[in-house]
């Protein structure tokens, strides 16, 4: 594609801010904030990419993950303001669910260079970054609604963990659903991205199919991961040692 | 002679199930310190009613969160039989000592379910659970109800239903912070009732929260009336309601001390 159908492709974007200003939505500034991020972002991410691609030294690739997982992590531990150690904990559960489906994208025979790794990478971090950020916002709401049970189940002496257990459940569970729905509609309502772009890119589709199957199957195994990490670490920082809740 | 000593002293200490001694607790609202508790000390008698009044504030509330460690103190020392319970498996102490609160609130699921909810935590196996329908029972509603939703029943009933999901927790001591304040006057009386006749069959020893004088005067041995987070009358519920000894204590009987500042 030329660079000159890239910038007529603006014009969407001139829509979008057209609907902004007539419906005084107010989105005008951060439309052409994120207009700017997005190119900046991609230009560089393609050069960067197509650098590491070459170069096929395995210190760049590890360095890319290593600064993805970064980002997706601070950007995640925003909803979860309020639980202390937010970051931490979501960082966590993004290296822990990345390394496990690296491993078994290795074992099942992926090659391990960069342009195999990164952009499967990609794609684990980005779901289980959307995951641990559904999963702790669904935690606190729910633990806000839910005081009163958890007091009376530490009343009758459950450790804070069975106390919260319905909290933790909920929360899991809103942070797999965005998953599971996208598996269910999957080739109905949309073609995922990954595969688009390699049907775009002129790959057989039958094999583009079979790679996004597998990362359909790897990123719920992911999200469920990244959510029961960050909920097992969370719902402590609620609670005092002697298994008393924190004032809110 | 030593024996009877030694016999003499125990029944002593056995005789005092609670004591707090020189409680204080604040908490930090709006970058301020607020006292809660203010230097608090009492004793609750084994197998009877104590009453805890006070006008809503003086932190009747907070000094009952504190017995069962849901609230921690700050300074002073609480005793269950003469050990701290801070010495106490802060699980073991909240099954010994059970709670019931203003509102009652349920688990999801059925009657039976919430009864066993304390139960299910101490058995290892499910072989040797009790029978929720004893408890049911217990607290005077038909056994048959174990199967239905608890938002089904009545206020009171509901609040019934909460005292038997503690005593299923088979404790030595019931902590009730205004069980009947949303209770009308029947229902009231009957869980009156009904716990009176409990605390005397079992030896419970109770702390009842209420800012119901009327009430207290009915169920209540021994009254400890607090205002803005100090003990102000202490003592035998008889002598308080005949002859108060402090001001404090003649204005509220009258029914005109306040609650905050």
């Amino acid at each position: 594609m030329s660079w000159l159908a890239l910038s007529l492709s603006l014009g969407f974007v001139g829509l979008a801010a057209i609907v902004s200003r007539y419906q005084e939505l107010g989105l005008e500034k951060e439309l052409a904030i994120a207009v700017v991020r997005t190119l900046i972002q991609l230009t560089i991410a393609g050069y960067v990419l197509s650098y590491v691609f070459a170069s096929q030294h395995l210190i760049f690739m590890v360095l890319m993950l290593v600064l993805m997982m970064g980002v997706a992590a601070q950007n995640a531990a925003k909803r979860g303001k309020g639980i202390p150690g937010a970051l931490r904990i979501v960082l966590i559960g993004i290296v822990v669910s990345e390394a496990l489906s690296l491993m078994l994208l290795l074992f099942l025979g992926i090659p391990g260079t960069p342009q195999y790794i990164i952009p499967l990478s990609g794609m684990i971090i980005g779901n289980s970054m959307v995951a641990s950020g559904v999963t702790l916002n669904r935690f606190s709401s729910e633990f806000t609604l839910r005081r009163g049970e958890v007091e009376l189940a530490l009343s009758l002496g459950a450790a804070p963990k069975k106390a919260s257990l319905s909290v933790i459940k909920a929360a899991v569970k809103a942070g797999m659903i965005p998953t599971i729905d996208s598996m269910k509609t999957v080739g109905l309502v949309q073609l995922p991205g990954m595969m688009t772009g390699q049907i775009l890119a002129g790959a057989d589709p039958i094999q583009a199919v079979r790679y996004q199957i597998l990362v359909m199957f790897m990123i719920s195994g992911a999200t469920a991961i990244t959510s029961l990490i960050v909920v097992l670490q969370g719902y402590l920082a609620y609670f005092t040692p002697e298994a008393q809740l924190k004032s809110s | 002679m030593l024996f009877s000593i030694v016999t003499g002293l125990n029944c002593w200490a056995l005789n005092m199930k609670i004591e707090l001694k020189n409680v204080s607790l604040s908490i930090q609202q709006d970058d301020q310190t607020v006292e809660l508790l203010k230097g608090v000390s009492l004793e609750a008698r084994l197998g009877v009613i104590h009453a805890l009044l006070g006008p809503s504030g003086s932190g009747k509330s907070t000094l009952l969160y504190t017995i069962n460690r849901l609230r921690e103190i700050q300074g002073g020392e609480i005793t269950l039989e003469g050990k701290d319970i801070r010495r106490i498996n802060v699980f073991e102490l909240r099954r010994r000592i059970g709670l019931v609160m203003q509102k009652p609130i349920f688990f999801p699921g059925t009657v039976g379910e919430n009864i066993l909810f304390g139960p299910r935590l101490w058995s290892k196996d499910n072989m040797t659970l009790v029978d929720p329908r004893h408890y049911i029972e217990l607290v005077q509603l038909d056994p048959a109800w174990v199967s239905r939703d608890p938002s089904t029943l009545s206020g009171g009933q509901q609040q019934r239903v909460s005292l038997a999901r503690t005593l299923a927790n088979n404790p030595e001591v019931l902590l009730l912070d205004e069980p009947t304040s949303a209770l009308d006057a029947q229902a009231s009386e009957h869980l009156e009732t009904l716990i009176t006749h409990l605390c005397s069959e079992r030896g419970l020893t109770v702390i009842w929260v209420t800012h119901d004088v009327h009430q207290a005067k009915r169920i209540a041995h021994d009254v400890t009336l607090l205002y803005r987070g100090r003990v102000v009358e202490h003592g035998e519920a008889k002598r308080f309601f005949a002859s108060p000894s402090t001001e404090e204590g003649q204005t509220y009987l009258a029914g005109k001390l306040g609650g905050q500042l």
